[in-house]
């Protein structure tokens, strides 16, 4: 355990002298993040261990305000002379950036001057070598789960713990520790001359609640099983429907195009889309950054803004953006608690389970990896490379590769059919598969 | 800067002695079936400063420094590092990597040898200070300048500069001593046009391992604003782009994205030892029509990807992926090239100290061919010319690739018509290459913006090619 009473204060001591440094220096704001992290990764392959990596890492980094000018430092060495140092560039800096209005701290009244403890950081006192053996065991499991697996790629685990750190010149001054740790497998299945590889893993901030290594180990054994022989489909509209990994993905390009910075740079398709219907009227989507142990819990943002539960989009319309306090500023709008992302975003589903969701779709594409950026925000376009299953009579046919699917984010959204309740919990976004009603898809 | 001056900023302030990395390197080797064993120190210097609304808003500037501590016993690693250089620290990262080592024999280490050939594909500016502030505001606003007068539908323009130093010192059991400064500027503008309500985006860049100086050359900087706006201007007249499988002619230079992907990942030693690569034990095959000759470039001066030496020590040099269409060699580090019998070719790369080595690319291109460029348009009726490209990825082990492009029209009748919109190519890396039937004689490498990923690693990259034409590839429109 890399945190104690002892060691926490210094590290706190150590933002308040930066945040004296600039006062004296003669800036009107401050702020400083600061963080240090430890870890252990070990990776295992063919039963052998392969790496054993231990990480330490820590910085500072200091951002100042001077007639709305601004500057940032940052620096791995935390000591009162490299901080002092930091600080004194960061002003630098500020002396040749233009006056900017917009610029500052979030306002004094939106800090978390009170905030819950989340219960976000669990120890997890592993050994190397326990950490090897549960690997081994995750890797074993997916090894013997058929002879077709015939190579692996390894299984690792990764213990992380951390402490945070910040304050600003309001006389604001939090902290906090997280921890995260996970176990993961990839293995390379072959039938014929074509080998296909796949992954499961597992994450949480406690260890008690990673899934077991022998169920880790069998389903990257399955998913990678079930893509073998792969077919290539001709070029149709089809209905898709996208499992839960990659439905969150889709969800991650609404947070973008509901961002601060792509709506103030009139950078998104989504630009004035508050108040206005971007789903069909049965969609909820919340942000719930309280969830107790939750992936993207987070009790206030990296301005020190409280966050809080609120509804981004009800009955299909947009209720709120997700915004820091400068893009707030310059939208003539409020912070929402956002700078830095969005914690947990919880798309509500309104359908059941993945094979009633399969059976909706009857007859499509089940896509279960995309490849590519081919996403742009500004105008909503979509086109990625995909893999994944034919499904017909709501059930999966065959396994599909190498082909594209493209469409517009925006029709992509109001053409949305159902969200099934086969949420994964694993990420920050929280979706369960979504359907869409149609795109197209490019393969022979 | 000579390697004594290297090792003062390292070695000096912590009061480490050459013969004090021996002994930390002896006492790693001397624990069972160690075979090699080395330390990396880095002091890293970067800033960025970036303008927004035609004012310079952000300038941010880190400095970091530490040393990584790695001992390999046959295909296992034990890698720690610390962020404070000091006896102490790699005494302590020392005793922690020894946890790797089995029963067995102990080794040697050898007497440090010079690797420092005197080598200097760039020189060692800190481009930090190759500019006062007041000249990277001036920069930075000049290219905002000339972006917005170039049309008056342009709206907004983003510029960034950003500027790096990296100073290593290798110090390995086989016997490497080895140092390098390597310095990287890169400059990305980005505007947003608007007409009747429409928008398009668009980016255009460059950089190499020189200092600020180099975007004042032939008005590079200013052209990267004329790209960006051309590029985004031309996308407002976009059509929707083609669905399904076509010939599709790549333009010279970034459109290499291509190799890097299809070719470039798959050819890396650590994924041909561990037999989990679509090229694994092909050498000697034709993966690629006879029209292809394919090489992986370290050497070529101050470019984006280029390394005196790699983190490893290894003096880079130029290795040949693919000649005339037949698959020659792989990309290795020290550990993948023991493994497999083979020799370094120079590309053990690393993100940083804090991060294990591994087989990385650094510039990525195909080899000019013999036919005119516009030779190779008029001989397709109905395809796609893609020009520029966002990213690409790719899965090793099934060979699937895409790279998205952000710049494509239509060919009819062997004439580039009308601009599409961005879409995503699909294909299969060991066959791609097949079906390439011509080779341009225009061979163009990219401006240095690359940058690309592995494992949670990213490396300085560079690629290239000529004009080439793929006979078949699949094309991720929304046009039936």
């Amino acid at each position: 355990m890399i945190i104690n009473k002892k060691n926490s204060e210094k590290l706190e001591q150590a933002v308040s002298q930066a945040l004296k440094v600039a006062k004296r220096c003669g800036a009107d704001q401050a702020e400083v993040s600061l963080s240090v992290d430890s870890g252990l990764s070990v990776a295992v392959r063919n039963g052998e261990t392969e790496t054993l990596e231990y990480h330490k890492d820590k910085g500072l980094s200091v951002t100042v305000f001077k007639d709305q000018c601004k500057g940032s430092a940052s620096t791995s060495d935390l000591s009162e002379k490299a901080i002092s140092q930091s600080v004194k560039t960061a002003f630098d800096i500020a002396r040749f950036t233009a006056k900017d209005v917009y610029s500052g701290l979030a306002p004094e009244e939106e800090m978390a001057w009170q905030y819950p403890d989340l219960s976000l950081y669990f120890p997890w006192d592993v050994s190397a070598e326990d950490a090897v053996e549960l690997a081994v065991n995750c890797e074993s499991a997916a090894l013997k789960y058929d002879k077709r697996i015939v190579n692996s790629e390894g299984a690792s685990v990764s213990s992380h713990e951390a402490f945070h750190v910040y304050g600003n010149s309001h006389g604001f001054l939090a902290s906090y520790p997280s921890s995260m740790h996970s176990l993961s497998c990839a293995v390379i299945g072959k039938d014929g001359e074509v080998m296909q590889r796949d992954y499961w893993y597992s994450h949480a901030r406690d260890s008690d609640f990673l899934e077991s290594a022998s169920a880790i180990g069998k389903q990257a054994a399955k998913r990678t099983l079930a893509r073998l022989n792969g077919k290539k489909l001709s070029t149709a509209k089809v209905p898709v429907l996208f499992s839960p990994e990659m439905a969150a993905g889709i969800f991650s390009h609404f947070v973008s195009a509901i961002s601060g910075g792509s709506l103030y740079r009139k950078a998104s398709f989504l630009v004035d889309g508050i108040d206005k219907m971007i789903f069909p009227d049965w969609m909820h989507i919340l942000e719930q950054p309280h969830i107790v142990s939750g992936l993207g819990s987070c009790p206030y943002d990296s301005e020190g803004v409280r966050t809080r539960s609120r509804d981004i989009v009800a009955d299909g319309n947009l209720q709120s953006y997700v915004l820091d306090s400068y893009a707030a500023r310059k939208l003539d709008m409020t912070t929402t608690g956002n700078s830095g992302g969005v914690h947990n975003l919880t798309v509500v589903p309104n359908h059941s389970n993945f094979k009633a969701m399969l059976k909706l779709m009857d007859k499509g594409l089940l896509v279960t990896e995309l490849m590519g950026q081919g996403i742009n925000i500004v105008t909503g376009d979509y086109s990625r490379g995909a893999a994944g299953f034919w499904v017909e009579n709501g059930k999966i046919q065959y396994p599909v590769e190498e082909i594209t699917i493209a469409g517009n984010l925006s029709d992509m959204f109001n053409k949305l059919v159902a969200v099934g309740n086969d949420l994964d919990l694993r990420r920050n976004i929280r979706t369960g598969s979504i359907l869409v009603e149609e795109m197209m898809i490019a393969g022979s | 800067m000579s390697q004594s001056l290297v090792e003062s900023i390292f070695l000096k302030p912590a009061s480490i002695k050459e013969a004090d990395l021996n002994t930390v390197l002896g006492k790693l080797m001397s624990h069972g079936n160690i075979d090699y064993a080395d330390l990396y120190f880095q002091n890293s210097q970067f800033e960025s400063w970036s303008l927004e609304d035609s004012i310079v808003k952000q300038g941010n500037y880190s400095i970091e420094n530490g040393v990584g501590v790695r001992a390999v016993s046959d295909t296992k690693t034990g890698f720690a590092y610390s962020d404070d250089i000091s006896l102490e620290a790699l005494t302590s990262a020392r005793k922690t990597v020894s946890a790797i080592s089995r029963r067995g024999k102990s080794q040697s280490v050898k007497v440090f040898g010079n690797h420092l050939s005197g080598r200097k594909l760039y020189d060692y500016v800190n481009p930090l200070e190759s500019f006062s502030a007041e000249e990277k505001v001036k920069l930075l606003e000049s290219v905002d300048k000339e972006a917005r007068q170039l049309d008056k539908r342009v709206k907004q323009v983003m510029v960034s500069i950003a500027g790096g130093r990296d100073i290593i010192l290798l110090a390995a059991s086989d016997g490497d001593l080895a140092s390098d400064v390597r310095p990287l500027v890169r400059l990305s503008v980005s505007v947003i046009v608007e007409d009747n309500g429409q928008r398009e985006q668009a980016s255009a860049g460059g950089g190499a391992r020189v200092g600020y100086g180099y975007f004042l050359e032939n008005e590079r900087a200013l052209d990267f604003a004329r790209e960006a706006v051309r590029q985004a201007i031309t996308k407002l007249d976009a059509v929707d782009a083609p669905a399904g499988a076509m010939p599709v002619v790549l333009g010279a230079g970034w459109p290499g994205v291509l190799l890097h992907e299809a070719i470039g990942h798959g050819l890396e030693g650590d994924f041909n030892r561990k037999g989990s690569s679509a090229f694994s034990d092909r050498i000697g095959e034709r993966v690629a029509s006879s029209v292809c000759t394919i090489v992986d470039d370290g050497t070529l001066p101050n470019r984006r990807g280029s390394l005196n030496i790699d983190d490893e020590g290894t003096t880079t040099q130029c290795t040949t992926l693919i000649e005339n269409g037949v698959l020659k060699g792989y990309l290795q580090d020290k550990l993948n090239a023991r493994l497999m019998g083979m020799a370094a070719t120079g590309n053990g790369r690393r993100e940083s100290y804090a991060h294990l080595p591994m087989p990385r690319m650094t510039n990525t291109y195909m080899l000019a061919g013999e036919s005119a460029p516009e030779e190779i348009i008029a001989s397709v009726d109905k395809g796609l010319y893609a020009v520029n490209f966002g990213g690409g990825q790719v899965d090793i082990t099934s060979g699937k690739f895409v790279f998205s492009a952000s710049e494509a029209y239509l060919i009819e009748n062997g004439k580039v018509t009308r601009p599409v919109r961005g879409a995503t190519l699909i294909g299969n890396g060991p066959d791609v290459l097949t079906k390439v039937s011509m080779v341009g004689n225009d061979l163009k490498l990219d401006e240095g913006v690359g940058t690309c990923g592995k494992e949670g690693q990213s490396v300085p990259v560079g690629v290239g090619q000529p004009t080439l034409k793929v006979d078949e590839l699949t094309v991720g429109g929304t046009s039936a």
